[in-house]
């Protein structure tokens, strides 16, 4: 067997026989996209609504009607106006809807319980809309990309943004580190294999351990969370390759500059991971963020892969809509490994 | 060049910044001998010994390694010596095959060659019933003699062992100098470092390192003489007196 062959062996062979980091790694993402698509969801459904109708007339019947319908909301009765705050208070209902006539003419409040500013806002939404659907001039509202709103879109090149740091940053320099606290890495480096042999001896392994998530979560993606499949799926794929390198430079270069596994851990993790939660953009819009942190955020790796993702992912557009991003990545992979290259010969 | 010397080293030195780990450093080790590299923690033997493997460039001064220059040619040097280092260092998650498998092939031995190999250690050793155990597993005293056969798969023609019975009970290290003793037989020149100061009577002949200079180089009977010192023991008081650095 050669040399190569047999470091790769090794690396696998130890990746195998870790088995709770095996099932972490293989389990978690799944779990993720699981959650993240279906349990956990920005939309706001089921809002409890109540009316107040000073004058029952066909129009106040036919908005009561909607109300009804509307697979978004619950309609919990008409009451009257002095019930609707003990209601709020006692949370048995989210919104109130007071319909009276100035006249002839049909007039609405909304009132809406803010404790949830999130709720309360799309809820708000939703009512006008309904109520604006009315009217003599209907808005009509065409939802691009993804009809549904489906908060599942999102979450998808998030939570790939994120696996893939952890897969390959995080693993990555852990297990080189600890070669280097357990002896291991100089028996290695005393021996006549060459420095580049053990670095892909080392990183190969990772490799192909992310393509396989890559493979399993968009197999989950496009089946199970229905996320639109087109040929972009191929631009999908070498641009996560992309990213996945990417990753495996930054893991190499957090290896050579940290001595034991616990700092490797924490730098890895305070410098990569919560910054991908926090200021990629996966979670909180980039664009709401204070300029300062608009600015921090675009060291972060993962906000410009999941801006590409979501352009191939969702809108399905060609490359030539993601040059920045792609630019933007492989000059990162390139910093990130000449650094790494550099600091490992100069470790000697 | 002699051909009987194994080790060559002229006024080697190594600094880090201001610091000077090893302070123009010299000494010969002959073909076949059990060369003890004695010093406190902090003294500069694992930093001296790194150099010698091509581990690390020294800042200035030379050295040859079976034969080969540790500066120009440390490549040659990597494929001719074999290093055990001081944590018996092993993968853990590796079985006992599969680790002198990969020792083997990365020192480029053929399949066959392996094969006859690993079938000689384990029987030298005793220890056929581990074959497939993981080394995480193992007794650390096996662990230890497992740790040399590896380094040892290739025959080098220098086995560097940096404190290779650190932690270990005293039985446990006279067995391991038995297998030590062996390798030598061989030809095979080893040079050990240790701060046992009982196992330097087990060397042919013994350095002592303080403060990264070599203040002491001789038998360890040539020693004792010298200092009219009945063991190792006082010898190395006497001459670690004026030490600075270490413990």
């Amino acid at each position: 067997m050669s040399i190569f062959a047999s470091m790769i062996e090794k690396e696998t062979l130890h990746l195998l026989r870790d088995f709770r980091t095996m099932t972490v790694v293989l389990v978690m993402p799944l779990v993720l996209l699981l959650l993240f698509g279906f349990a956990i969801s920005t939309e706001v459904n089921n809002v409890n609504v109540v009316a107040v109708v000073e004058r029952h007339t066909d129009d106040t019947r036919q908005v009561l009607e909607k109300f009804r319908v509307n697979p978004y909301f619950t309609f919990k009765g008409i009451v009257s106006f002095n019930e609707v705050e003990p209601m709020l208070r006692a949370g048995s209902t989210d919104a109130a809807v007071v319909l009276s006539y100035d006249g002839d003419r049909l007039c609405h409040q909304t009132i809406v319980d803010a404790s949830n500013t999130n709720t309360a806002q799309t809820s708000a939404a939703y009512i006008e809309n309904l109520l604006n659907g009315s009217a003599e001039m209907p808005i009509i509202t065409h939802t691009l990309y993804n009809p549904r709103l489906k908060s599942a879109y999102n979450f998808v090149p998030g939570i790939m943004g994120m696996i893939f740091i952890l897969i390959c940053a995080m693993m990555t320099s852990v297990s080189i580190v600890s070669e280097k606290e357990t002896g291991t890495m100089d028996l290695l480096l005393v021996s006549p294999v060459r420095p580049r042999t053990i670095i892909l001896g080392k990183i190969v392994p990772y490799f192909l351990l992310s393509c396989v998530m890559l493979a399993l979560m968009l197999a989950l993606g496009y089946t199970v969370l229905g996320l639109p499949f087109s040929a972009s799926v191929l631009n999908v794929i070498w641009v996560t390759i992309l990213y996945i390198v990417l990753a495996l430079s930054l893991g190499l270069l957090i290896s050579t500059l940290v001595s034991n596994q616990v700092t490797a851990l924490l730098v890895s993790g305070v410098l990569l991971m919560i910054p991908v939660i926090m200021l990629s953009g996966m979670i909180f819009p980039v664009e709401n963020m204070p300029a300062l942190l608009q600015w921090l955020s675009c060291v972060i790796p993962a906000r410009w892969y999941i801006s590409a993702m979501r352009v191939l992912m969702i809108q399905q557009l060609p490359v030539s809509y993601i040059i920045t991003e792609i630019t933007i990545l492989a000059s990162m992979t390139m910093a990130a490994l000449i650094l790494a290259v550099m600091k490992f010969k100069t470790n000697r | 060049m002699d051909n009987d010397i194994a080790i060559s080293v002229n006024e080697l030195t190594k600094r880090f910044g201001d610091f000077t780990a090893v302070d123009n450093i010299s000494f010969e080790v002959r073909k076949g001998e059990i060369f003890g590299f004695l010093g406190a923690n902090g003294a500069g033997k694992t930093t001296a010994m790194r150099m010698l493997c091509g581990l690390s460039y020294p800042t200035s001064g030379s050295g040859t390694v079976a034969g080969y220059d540790i500066t120009r040619q440390p490549e040659e040097i990597k494929r001719h010596i074999g290093y055990m280092s001081q944590k018996f260092s092993l993968y853990e998650e590796l079985t006992v095959i599969e680790n002198l498998t990969l020792f083997s092939t990365i020192y480029g031995m053929t399949d066959k060659a392996i094969r006859e190999k690993t079938a000689e250690v384990f029987r030298t050793l005793g220890m056929e019933g581990m074959r497939d155990t993981l080394v995480k597993e193992i007794p650390v005293g096996w662990k230890q003699k497992l740790a040399f056969s590896a380094a040892t798969m290739h025959t080098p023609e220098v086995v560097f062992l940096d404190e290779p019975t650190g932690g270990v009970d005293p039985a446990t290290r006279r067995k391991f100098w038995e297998t030590i003793y062996r390798a030598s037989s061989e030809g095979m020149t080893v040079f050990v470092t240790t701060h046992y100061l009982d196992e330097a009577e087990y060397c042919d002949r013994v350095s002592i390192m303080v403060d990264g200079r070599i203040k002491a180089l001789d038998s360890p009977d040539g020693l004792k003489n010298e200092y009219g010192a009945a063991t190792m023991d006082e010898v190395f008081r006497i001459v670690a007196k004026g030490a600075q650095r270490g413990d």
